[in-house]
């Protein structure tokens, strides 16, 4: 296996152009999820539910609803984005189709990250306008919710990526959902403090721009970096 | 021809009689400068006039919450070497490194916490240090987890440097960000009262304590790499004459 991945990087030239390819990838993915549809509402149901959980455990009171709100809404994201990681590449990986992807002669992280993208489009951005509506429940005025999209949309795409190095790593690991919890959660400590402040200001109705842009600023690194990384840990996994 | 030397550290028999042969140089001034270091530091040194006698915490505080650091960017650097020259012995090294740099972490964390007991009337406070370590300690948790959980040796070198290596990407960016929270949440708190600059006789002790501790990693490191290399090297044919006497 080994000595056929490094043949097939050093000799194959793919007969399908790269960006082809990353689109077939994701449009696959997205096919795939949508023959699901029940599981793929699940982490959206999870967000709500774990929504709900705070006034009935701190108060109904919306004036102390709306301080813990930014907190509220991050620590639900960041749970329910954890969820569907573990079988991000799972499938994939026990079918043979990383192996193929990784024979394929095509860039592993292009097509990774084409799968890293499909992962977002069908968690990140349904989190992404749930959120405000979260956040209504929990008071914040509705002048709060283009922050609070943009602050979601933003900060998953990085939770996205941070997750795929994550969920590449644990492939070999038979039940790797705490591990991977243990893994992802430290790193995605930044994205959680720049969303909640973005999201505070937001619903204090003051500038959000600068942790705003510090979310884009994660997620641009994200976008550069991890899906060497997912590569990486994909291929260590493969041989 | 100059590179040899360089070469045989990768050996794993060589690495492991080095290893022995290293370890009381490392180990005997390690002894040494503690103990001097805890004498000068609890009996030698003045009482601090603000802190009374409380501050001699510091002296195991501080070489412990700077070894958490630098242990961690031991353990990515020999990490990384393995990754990319495929060397077996910087896995092994990385691997010995988590164990220790965790208990120190907390060693950090458990003595900071006592520090802060007096000192600022709580033992614990959300403070950017503070929390840092702490996630740098569950940095190390993910590391050492992620590699009991993989049975192949192999993988579980690979992917764990990996991981190591994408936490000392991270490691910078959780510091700062966490600072940033912090500033953002509180204004300046009692900790950043400016302190008198270090006395020497402080100083000194404290001096002699980071070089202790160092050189105590290094003769921890040094046992753990020889019990990791005899574990994966059980096979092998060497081990039966490294061990009978």
């Amino acid at each position: 296996m080994a000595a056929a991945l490094a043949e097939a990087r050093r000799t194959r030239t793919p007969a399908t152009p790269l960006l082809t390819a990353a689109g077939l990838a994701l449009t696959r993915d997205l096919r795939l999820a949508f023959r699901k549809r029940g599981q793929l509402i699940q982490p959206l149901v999870f967000f709500a539910i774990v929504t709900t959980l705070f006034p009935l455990a701190i108060s109904p009171e919306l004036s102390r609803l709306r301080d813990v709100a930014p907190g509220v809404l991050w620590v639900a994201a960041l749970l329910s984005s954890q969820l569907a990681l573990e079988f991000l590449f799972r499938d994939d990986a026990s079918d043979g189709t990383l192996e193929q992807y990784a024979l394929s002669g095509q860039s592993l992280s292009c097509l990774l990250f084409a799968k890293t993208a499909a992962h977002w489009l069908l968690t990140g951005l349904p989190l992404a306008i749930m959120a405000p509506l979260a956040g209504l429940s929990l008071g914040a005025p509705a002048a709060a919710v283009p922050g609070i999209v943009a602050a979601v949309a933003v900060g998953s795409v990085a939770l996205s990526l941070i997750g795929a190095t994550g969920a590449a790593l644990t492939l070999g690991v038979k039940r790797s959902g705490a591990l991977l919890s243990l893994l992802t959660l430290p790193l995605a400590m930044p994205v959680l403090i720049f969303g909640a402040r973005a999201t505070e200001l937001a619903i204090k109705g003051e500038g959000y721009g600068p942790p705003l842009e510090l979310l884009g600023a994660l997620a641009v690194l994200g976008l550069t970096l991890a899906p060497l990384a997912t590569a990486a840990g994909v291929r260590v996994n493969l041989e | 021809m100059a590179w040899t030397w360089f070469h045989r550290l990768g050996s794993p028999p060589y690495i492991y009689s080095l290893a022995g042969r290293l370890t009381p140089w490392f180990a005997w001034p390690a002894a040494l400068l503690i103990v001097a270091g805890l004498y000068d530091g609890l009996v030698l040194a003045p009482p601090d006039y603000q802190q009374g006698d409380g501050f001699r915490i510091l002296y195991v505080h501080v070489p412990t919450a700077y070894m958490s650091i630098m242990i961690y960017t031991t353990m990515a650097i020999s990490a990384a070497v393995g990754l990319i020259w495929r060397i077996k012995v910087a896995h092994a090294v990385a691997a010995s490194c988590a164990p220790i740099g965790a208990s120190i972490t907390f060693c950090a964390l458990v003595t900071g916490s006592l520090w802060g007991a007096p000192m600022w009337g709580t033992y614990w406070e959300w403070d950017p240090r503070v929390t840092s370590e702490l996630i740098l300690l569950f940095l190390y948790f993910g590391y050492m987890g992620l590699r009991s959980a993989m049975e192949d040796m192999q993988r579980a070198d690979r992917a764990s440097a990996l991981l190591a290596v994408v936490g000392i990407v991270n490691v910078p960016i959780i510091h700062y960000s966490v600072v940033w929270w912090n500033s953002l949440h509180q204004g300046p708190s009692l900790m950043r009262l400016d302190r008198p600059a270090i006395q020497v006789s402080m100083l000194v002790p404290l001096l002699m304590m980071i070089l202790g501790f160092t050189l105590f990693f290094v003769a921890v490191l040094l046992v753990r790499l020889r019990g990791e290399v005899l574990s994966r090297e059980r096979a092998a044919s060497w081990i039966r004459e490294a061990v009978t006497p």
